[in-house]
């Protein structure tokens, strides 16, 4: 019993990884149609951004307050790449999906140079906080803190995106254009300014989601980001593209198969199964690929 | 006719002479090639850019023909030369039937992935793609029954192959052997494009609904594209296999698939001669640029200049976002158009 707790755990905490990063590109493909492979370099450079904040920051402050701090960096950082990636690459090719599509492409390899050349190839261990590291009994299992700590993060950021999007103006203007675009342009609306900021709360989010993988990772590395967005594509498609609550659940019921699998089965079974479960949502529900509501 | 059309040959007729003989000159070209031109380091390198000039063809008859964003190209060259590295080793197959076998398989895994993959469209289709070469990915890093050989990739069994392609004294004729490949590529991929299903797909990829209603079976005419940009990738990964000794598993990664999405849209996407220079400039350039940054007439520059330009991806990263912005129809296209300027 306590074995399945734990599993479960660690399985949500890796769903909410993976919410993280697929939150941003979900909002961005629903309302863009532009398929980010950027985000990448957003949750990289984010990752980065938190351990020179870390690294920087003096060591009499505990490890906790720093990472804190890393967090805050990471989000101003990612929002602000975001928003520069979104006005100037993106902005210029509107209605040119394959091109936009081209030019995330070539930013994520530029990006992942970039990082090599700056902070070489090998992986940077990250500190963490003692409490992070050590675990929670619930239910006669010991839950690892960490795992939690994601799960409660992806919880907030989901119910404020939530939030954002059923009472705000904004997000009263995402919903419309995740809709129909054409319709909220006619009516006068300028849905320009909104892709910037929809683009860089991609950012932020993918930002986060670097900087709390790196925990989960125990380092940083230039390819990071690559090997996350892979699972996250797969979240936003088994999701429902543009969908953020198909979007959670995705995400969770990722996160499950992969870890239940990889325990029961054998390690590696998981990623396979993952790909397979894409595969089969995609055969039975083509329909669900047409974008849903936001 | 006859004439004008010997004439429009006549430019690449010459470069393939000149590629032909390469092996028997003895100059050195300082900072372009590593060596004498006929020494073995520049024939691999060129060997090697040539079977990527022929990877970039395979995958153009998919996206710049027919106009399918695929994802899971990595998987069928991957599949061409894994099966006839394992086919050697492991099943102890003479080399003929093991280049049956991988193109065979190769065939089947394009009928099976492009089979189901198409059943959905645009991006989804993308994504099915990009799943399966993931599935295939991870299956060839666990290693399976030790089939694959993991992270290390798989040794080609040399002694299998003629001894004429082993060695480094024998390197001219691997050169040829990739010469060859690029070459029949080349010839398959402009047959089709002149052929009636080549007309088919070009009438996809222009407007899929038109050519639905003009009658034709657009989701034949997009499995055939699949199949033949299989095949010739997987014949790639089997010429690969044997240039390079070996099957590594770089090939069945996403990134690997990603490469040849830049090299086609680098040269020119649509275009025999856009693929075949855009496959060879982006694996000349990933190459050799690391060589370029470290050379002394940078010296002067600071540390941290040194150290980007010592990473190819970002001018390539960099030198593909240009081309998308400003010269859409890739370098070839780029090269048309000021050639067209320059006679009017």
């Amino acid at each position: 019993m306590s074995e399945l707790i734990l599993i479960l755990a660690t399985g949500l905490g890796l769903g909410a990884l993976y919410f993280l990063a697929a939150s941003g590109l979900s909002l961005i493909y629903g309302l863009m149609g532009v398929l980010n492979f950027a985000h990448s370099a957003f949750m990289m450079l984010g990752a980065y951004a938190g351990w020179e904040t870390m690294q920087r920051l003096p060591d009499g402050m505990s490890v906790g307050v720093r990472l804190v701090l890393a967090v805050v960096v990471a989000l101003v950082v990612g929002a602000l790449i975001g928003a520069v990636v979104e006005v100037c690459l993106i902005r210029p090719l509107y209605k040119h999906h394959i091109q936009q599509v081209l030019v995330t492409v070539g930013l994520s390899l530029a990006a992942v140079a970039v990082a090599q050349a700056v902070w070489s190839a090998d992986p940077k261990p990250v500190q963490k906080p003692t409490w992070m590291a050590s675990t929670t009994d619930i239910g006669g299992a010991h839950l690892p803190n960490d795992r939690l700590l994601f799960v409660v993060v992806a919880l907030l950021v989901f119910a404020g995106l939530m939030a954002l999007l059923r009472y705000t103006r904004l997000g009263l203007i995402i919903r419309a254009g995740v809709e129909n675009r054409t319709m909220v342009e006619a009516l006068g609306i300028n849905v320009q300014g909104t892709f910037t900021i929809v683009f860089a709360m991609g950012g932020a989010a993918a930002a986060l989601a670097g900087v709390l993988y790196s925990q989960y990772a125990g380092s940083v590395s230039p390819a990071q980001g690559g090997s996350l967005l892979i699972y996250a594509f797969i979240v936003v498609v088994i999701g429902g593209m543009g969908s953020l609550p198909g979007t959670a659940v995705a995400a969770v019921a990722v996160g499950l198969v992969q870890q239940m699998a990889n325990y029961y089965a054998a390690s590696g079974v998981g990623d396979l199964s993952v790909v397979l479960l894409l595969a089969v949502v995609l055969l039975v529900r083509p329909a669900s690929m047409k974008g849903g509501h936001a | 006719m006859r004439a004008t059309s010997l004439i429009k040959a006549l430019p690449g007729l010459v470069v393939l002479v000149a590629l032909v003989v390469l092996p028997y000159v003895t100059v050195t070209i300082p900072g372009i090639l590593p060596g004498r031109v006929n020494g073995p380091g520049s024939l691999t390198l060129l060997a090697t850019c040539f079977i990527f000039a022929g990877f970039a063809l395979s995958y153009d008859v998919i996206f710049g023909r027919t106009g399918l964003l695929s994802f899971g190209h990595a998987l069928f060259v991957a599949a061409g030369s894994y099966l006839l590295t394992i086919s050697l080793s492991s099943w102890d197959l003479p080399l003929p039937l093991a280049i049956v076998v991988a193109l065979t398989s190769t065939l089947v895994l394009a009928l099976v992935v492009g089979g189901i993959a198409l059943r959905v469209g645009g991006i989804a289709f993308a994504m099915v793609t990009l799943a399966f070469a993931q599935a295939a990915s991870i299956i060839v890093l666990r290693n399976p029954g030790d089939l694959t050989g993991g992270e290390e990739g798989l040794v080609l069994d040399r002694s299998a192959i003629p001894q004429l392609l082993v060695g480094v004294h024998n390197a001219p004729y691997r050169y040829w052997l990739a010469l060859g490949f690029v070459v029949i590529a080349w010839a398959l991929v402009a047959l089709l494009v002149r052929s009636r299903a080549g007309h088919a797909m070009a009438a996809v990829r222009e407007n899929e609904a038109r050519a639905a209603v003009l009658g034709y079976d657009v989701y034949k005419v997009k499995l055939l594209a699949i199949v033949v940009g299989a095949l010739i990738g997987g014949l790639g990964g089997i010429v690969h296999a044997i240039v390079l000794g070996g099957s590594t598993p770089h090939l069945t990664t996403t990134e690997f698939t990603l490469a040849l999405l830049v090299m086609v849209v680098l040269g020119g996407a649509g275009r025999l001669w856009g693929a075949v220079i855009g496959g060879f400039v982006y694996h000349y350039l990933d190459s050799r640029l690391v060589e370029f940054s470290s050379s002394s007439a940078l010296g002067a520059m600071p540390d941290i200049v040194q150290r980007l330009l010592g990473q190819p991806l970002l001018i390539l990263g960099v030198l593909f976002i240009i081309v998308v912005y400003f010269a859409p129809q890739g370098l070839t296209g780029l090269g048309a158009r000021l050639l067209r300027k320059e006679r009017a």
